[in-house]
């Protein structure tokens, strides 16, 4: 596709002096084979396939400054008396785990910026994934063939939870146990065996000396190997897919444009590592976060107002609080629904609907084909609806586990808010559903409308009879293109009643319901202009005859403060 | 499925605009124009350098910068050591995607899309394999070998369910605490016992059982660690002195309270926080981390939030030094439920 014209590779310094070591590493390893493929392997450009890298980057530096943390950090529960520099401890008992995040933050030059890097950068590495989730869902990258990526990344993402709940309970602070006293109350919950899935966590009787030591290990060890074994399954299964691309002129199903890996990828995702990393850095520098020598170590006999978990914990957190206070007991057991439903019930049911939802979404469409090109959210107004329905619900329980701070910096009352909370949680999601699908479809018939009518030029026209109006102009023919690439509507169709016999049809209800389904994902979405529609209107715009002054080809219309707008 | 099918194939016919195909390459300012080019070189190479000097301001402030020294209120290390890390990091990064943008090639190249799926001769001839491998091995052939197989691979789960068992003891005495009768109630900071005479109205007091802060004939606290914060962890508690004449006591908790001082557990039968911001005027205590509320001049019901079972009281007395102490253990299980509580409940009534 370049024209660029390269130099003969055996004229090169590259060809005369690396050819002897290429060979030597290719005799051995045979790799030219699988480079050849990769290193100038196309990648697409947009912004928002920028979002899985900064997960990917902000995890390498969460390991890059997580070994620098383990070279100091005692994961020991065992009682000694502080005797590091911060004065107000001195002489206080407390856990060796608590001592040495201390000593991290005082007594090792640099040992704070490291944590702080270390706890901003876990911040964003959970952001970043939840981000690049919500892309990948409102596009519908998820599509055939890209679902077991899709099941990779809820795998990483709920890992990643873990990971983060587990590295804020090391430094065994007064606000890291009130954290481990909830997920031990979270666990004792759990019907009949709780308390034995409770004593062999904790080693005993909460807190025990063992959960720190443990949860270590999972936090060096077991969670980031099963991370890294994901990202390097979620990678090359992105390799072997090609990234997605979004439509345009020229770009089909059938083809990936963009640049090569080597050397603009290579640099541009190089360079942002180093962006990423500067950044956790630079807030590492300039904002505290989690400043545990102010808690003091902990004690399950004090708590502080205000208590509140990681960010990417609060919406359980919300759920748990305006939960209404069911329990029951039946069959000789104690039931607790207060806790159970609202925080191990809810975090399954979250993973479920998102693993399954392609499986769903697929089995009521029908649809089998593959897709590598990305659909705007518009043109799925349901799933659009559904996804901005779940941010919402997401939200309201956010917000709910921030009532006690939402109550104190508005002066309202807590009683009220948790109330309202309590009905939000399920009426905000319904109407954000069909706000949001109704939004879509306006959108569709927007586009609908500049395809076949164009688009506003500005121009005001005076007509011999003395009407005014406002001239249009057809949009250029690449974005006329891209706006109709997506997939037209199926023909939806009753399912037979009866077979060809006239007897009730075997799988009826089954396939009543899945036609349902159907009418239920397509119902009021606008296809988009046939053949026909767009030859009526291009007849339409010819017979147009006022042209007061000839538009140009570079011109775009008129802006707002009259000037017309150009290339 | 057939319309899916009858659309692809048609699929031609029915797009309404046709592919106009790539658009021309636009050339960038660095590309027709050296005098850009030359100053877009020289700030790259600028970025780069300014990182270098950075890095080398890293080291100069860690050596030269006392670690007590403050910058705006906070470590001035912190500051000079985040500042010169991030910002050589960020010129780095910055200038190499700004090279990636400005100065490397920058024609778009098409690749070719393959399905995922292999082609129907690869897959038949690995169904193939696999076939011959379980004929070779005789593996559809030998159900003796191959079932004995299976059970002895089942059976390896044995011996690693098993090695967890030593996790953690059986669940155990989540039904009683260190309290017991003649215990005195002594203030959680000082550990010193408390007299009737000591609690005003309307005050709050953070107590703990005496045992705490025992101490053996060496001098060693009698427990501690783990331990201690084990028995803590349940048998914190707060009390509270209210006008008798507000108090609405339960039939048989009428002698539980000395003078209007009542105890209640601390720890919130909800998840466990310690429970502690008490309302004077309203005789509520609410919980910081899940606001549920307790009204304790009414035997610690719950009147708001997720907890379900009301705080436990624990009957107070006092001894003949006129202190304080704890009449029995809780009558009721303290801490969060657990799906064994109602039969410990049960035998916790049954034992009293």
């Amino acid at each position: 596709m370049s024209n660029y014209e390269y130099t003969d590779i055996e004229k090169t310094g590259l060809g005369k002096k690396a050819a002897g070591p290429v060979g030597w590493l290719d005799e051995r390893l045979g790799l030219a084979g699988v480079a050849k493929k990769n290193l100038r392997k196309v990648f697409p450009e947009h912004w928002s396939f920028m979002l899985g890298e900064i997960a990917l980057w902000s995890f390498v530096v969460l390991l890059l400054s997580g070994v620098v943390l383990t070279l100091w950090f005692q994961p020991s529960m065992g009682e000694i008396e502080y005797t590091g520099s911060y004065a107000p401890l001195r002489g206080v008992e407390m856990s060796q785990a608590y001592a040495s995040t201390l000593h991290i933050s005082f007594d090792i030059r640099g040992g704070l910026l490291m944590r702080q890097i270390h706890h901003w950068a876990a911040a964003l590495f959970i952001a970043a994934m939840i981000i690049h989730m919500l892309r990948v869902f409102f596009t519908g990258a998820y599509r055939k063939p890209r679902e077991i990526n899709w099941l990779i990344g809820i795998g990483l993402l709920s890992m990643g939870l873990v990971e983060g709940f587990a590295g804020y309970s090391l430094p065994d602070d007064l606000l890291s146990g009130t954290g481990l006293r909830f997920v031990d109350g979270l666990i004792r919950s759990i019907p009949i065996v709780g308390s034995y899935i409770e004593f062999f966590i904790f080693g005993g009787e909460f807190p025990g000396d063992v959960i720190i030591p443990r949860l270590y290990m999972a936090h060096i060890l077991l969670i980031p190997a099963l991370l890294l074994g994901l990202i390097a399954a979620h990678m090359l299964l992105l390799v072997y897919h090609k990234h997605t691309q979004w439509p345009g002129p020229g770009r089909t199903e059938k083809n990936v444009v963009g640049y090569p890996m080597l050397p603009v990828y290579a640099a541009k995702a190089g360079g942002f590592f180093f962006i990423v990393f500067g950044f956790t850095a630079l807030m590492g520098a300039l904002v505290q976060i989690n400043p545990v020598w102010t808690y003091g170590p902990y004690n399950p006999s004090e708590v502080t107002a205000g208590s509140q978990p990681d960010w990417y914990m609060g919406f359980v957190e919300g759920a748990v609080r305006i939960m209404p206070n069911w329990e029951s007991t039946f069959f000789n057991y104690t039931w607790s629904w207060n806790v159970f439903v609202p925080a191990v019930l809810l975090m399954g049911v979250l993973f479920t609907v998102l693993g399954a939802w392609p499986f769903v979404e697929r089995a009521i469409t029908g649809d089998k084909r593959e897709h590598h090109l990305l659909e705007r959210p518009r043109n799925a107004p349901v799933r659009t609806a559904f996804g901005v329905a779940g941010m919402t619900m997401y939200g309201v329980f956010w917000i709910a586990g921030g009532n006690d701070i939402i109550a104190t910096q508005f002066g309202m009352s807590i009683n009220a808010i948790t109330w309202v909370c309590r009905f939000a949680w399920l009426l905000l999601p319904i109407a954000a559903f069909i706000i949001t699908k109704r939004i879509c479809i306006a959108l569709q018939r927007a586009d609908t409308e500049r395809i076949l009518h164009g688009y506003e030029t500005g121009i005001i026209e005076r007509s011999p009879d003395g009407g005014f109006s406002e001239r249009h102009a057809p949009l250029p023919e690449s974005a006329q293109y891209t706006l109709t690439t997506h997939d037209r509507l199926p023909v939806l169709e009753a399912p037979a009643e009866t077979d060809v016999n006239g007897v009730a049809a075997p799988h009826g209800r089954a396939a009543k319901l899945k036609a349902r389904a159907r009418a239920f994902y397509f119902d009021g979405a606008v296809d988009k202009p046939t053949v026909e529609d767009v030859e009526h209107a291009n007849e339409h715009h010819g017979e147009y005859d006022g042209h007061p002054a000839e538009l140009g080809e570079d011109f775009l219309g008129v802006s707002e403060s009259g000037i017309p707008k150009s290339h | 499925m057939s319309n899916e099918i009858e659309h692809n194939a048609a699929g031609a016919v029915t797009e309404p605009i046709a592919d106009p195909g790539l658009p021309e390459h636009q050339y960038r300012p660095t590309d027709v124009d050296p005098a850009q080019e030359r100053r877009t070189e020289r700030q790259i190479s600028f970025m780069f350098g300014l990182a270098s000097l950075l890095a080398v301001a890293f080291c100069v402030a860690y050596f030269a910068i006392d670690d007590n020294q403050t910058f705006l209120g906070w470590s001035a290390l912190n500051f000079a050591l985040g500042a010169s890390l991030g910002g050589a990091l960020l010129l780095i990064g910055v200038a190499t995607v700004q090279w990636a943008k400005k100065l490397m090639g920058d024609h778009e190249i098409i690749e070719m899309r393959h399905p995922a799926a292999s082609s129907e001769e690869d897959r038949y001839a690995v169904m193939k394999d696999i076939n011959a491998g379980i004929e070779e091995s005789g593996f559809g052939r030998r159900p003796l070998i191959r079932n004995s197989l299976l059970g002895a691979m089942g059976a390896l789960a044995l011996p690693a369910v098993v090695m967890l068992r030593d996790l953690g003891p059986l669940p155990y005495g989540h039904a009683n605490t260190v309290w017991a009768k003649g215990m005195r109630v002594v203030n959680d900071v000082s550990g010193l016992p408390i007299k009737p005479a000591d609690v005003e109205v309307g005050q709050l007091v953070n107590a703990e059982p005496a045992i705490l802060f025992d101490v053996d004939e060496e001098g060693e606290k009698v427990l501690h660690g783990a331990d201690a914060l084990a028995a803590k962890a349940k048998a914190a508690v707060i009390m509270v002195r209210m006008r008798p004449e507000d108090i609405t006591p339960s039939k048989g908790r009428e002698n539980w309270g000395v003078d209007g001082i009542l105890c209640f557990s601390k720890i919130c039968t909800h998840v466990g926080c310690p429970i502690s911001l008490w309302e004077q005027q309203t005789h509520h205590l609410l919980c910081p981390c899940h606001q549920s509320t307790f009204d304790l001049a009414d035997n610690g019901k719950v009147i708001f939030g997720p907890a379900h079972r009301p705080l436990p009281q624990l009957p107070l007395g006092v001894d003949s030094e006129g202190y304080l102490i704890a009449m029995s253990d809780f009558p009721e299980i303290v801490a969060p439920s657990y799906p064994e509580l109602a039969r410990d409940q049960k035998k916790l009534g049954d034992s009293a």
